[in-house]
């Protein structure tokens, strides 16, 4: 049979202790500060997709204000602005203006779309709506 | 006084040792009453270690662990569930391995043992957690809880060093 243990210095290693807490306390913190730079370095930026006739042209960060210009091959153009972290089409040369009066779109899944250039502009890794899906 | 026979003595270590395991499981009832929310799962106070860490100093590590052991079947099979008990397993396991080892090494106080013990229970919990569920994104959480395993380690460790000096004196006068 064990005897129970002898009598415990409670008080003469605090040092230590303090010691301990601070290293923990410092691993934590650079553990935190390398997960986030980690995660930001991986989290992708929300993008503007442009598509005509269904297929990917180009893709534009929401983050740069950018003024670009989608030319078709039969002339047309629609002109796409990226300003304030939205996507807007300004002026377009489609009979119907549809693209133009919608307003700027710069959540997951919106679209702005100009059916008769088939000019569709995407947004892709966005935030997600605020509302619902209904304002899509 | 003559010394205790052999009897007297194993009779008091199975009283002090079902009381202990009878505190524990109360702590751990209690703490799951009171609901911690910081937004992070896994933030608690330990309060159930702070009888490990005192049956650790009073009593021996042999000691400690069949209390640990019984304290999360008991608990595991009447408040928890399968699930719930693999975690405690494994977080109770690999804390009180690491406390029993600082224990030995003798360059901490009872502080520094139990803040060792809650940084590792909480470690233990996420590698058997991020196993389960296959993702590694579990380890975002480890920062904040190595954070909160230190301050409740530290607070327990104070509280076990006032207990054990108390209750040393009973043990050994009893």
């Amino acid at each position: 049979m064990e005897e129970f243990t002898g009598p415990v210095d409670l008080n003469s290693m605090k040092k230590n202790d303090v010691i301990l807490i601070g290293v923990i306390l410092i691993l934590a913190l650079a553990a935190f500060g390398g997960i986030s730079w980690y995660s930001e370095k991986n989290t992708k930026e929300a993008e503007a997709v442009v598509y005509v006739d269904g297929e990917e042209q180009e893709r534009y960060p929401l983050n740069q204000d950018t003024s670009v210009r989608v030319s078709l091959e039969d002339g047309n153009y629609n002109l796409l602005e990226i300003k304030d972290g939205q996507a807007d089409i300004t002026e377009a040369s489609c009979p119907d203006k549809v693209c133009v009066d919608h307003r700027p779109v710069k959540n997951q899944g919106e679209s702005l779309v100009c059916l008769p250039h088939k000019v569709v502009v995407e947004i892709e890794n966005g935030e997600e709506a605020k509302i619902d899906g209904a304002t899509h | 006084m003559a010394p205790p026979i052999k009897e007297e003595i194993m009779a008091k270590k199975a009283a002090y040792m079902g009381m202990m395991v009878a505190l524990a499981f109360v702590f751990s009832y209690l703490e799951s009453l009171v609901p911690i929310n910081f937004g992070i799962p896994g933030i608690k106070l330990g309060l159930a270690n702070l009888v490990a860490i005192v049956a650790l100093y009073t009593m021996g590590s042999k000691e400690a662990c069949t209390l640990s052991l019984i304290r999360i079947i008991l608990t595991g099979f009447t408040f928890g569930n399968p699930s719930s008990m693999l975690y405690s397993l494994a977080g109770g396991i690999l804390s009180l391995l690491v406390m029993i080892l600082a224990q030995k090494i003798k360059i901490f106080s009872v502080t520094g043992v139990s803040v060792l013990g809650g940084v590792f229970h909480n470690t233990g919990q996420i590698l058997v957690a991020a196993l389960v569920v296959e993702n590694e994104r579990l380890f975002y959480y480890l920062p904040m809880l190595m954070i909160s395993g230190t301050i409740a380690g530290t607070l327990i460790g104070i509280l076990a060093a006032i207990l054990i000096k108390r209750l040393e004196r009973l043990i050994k006068e009893g």
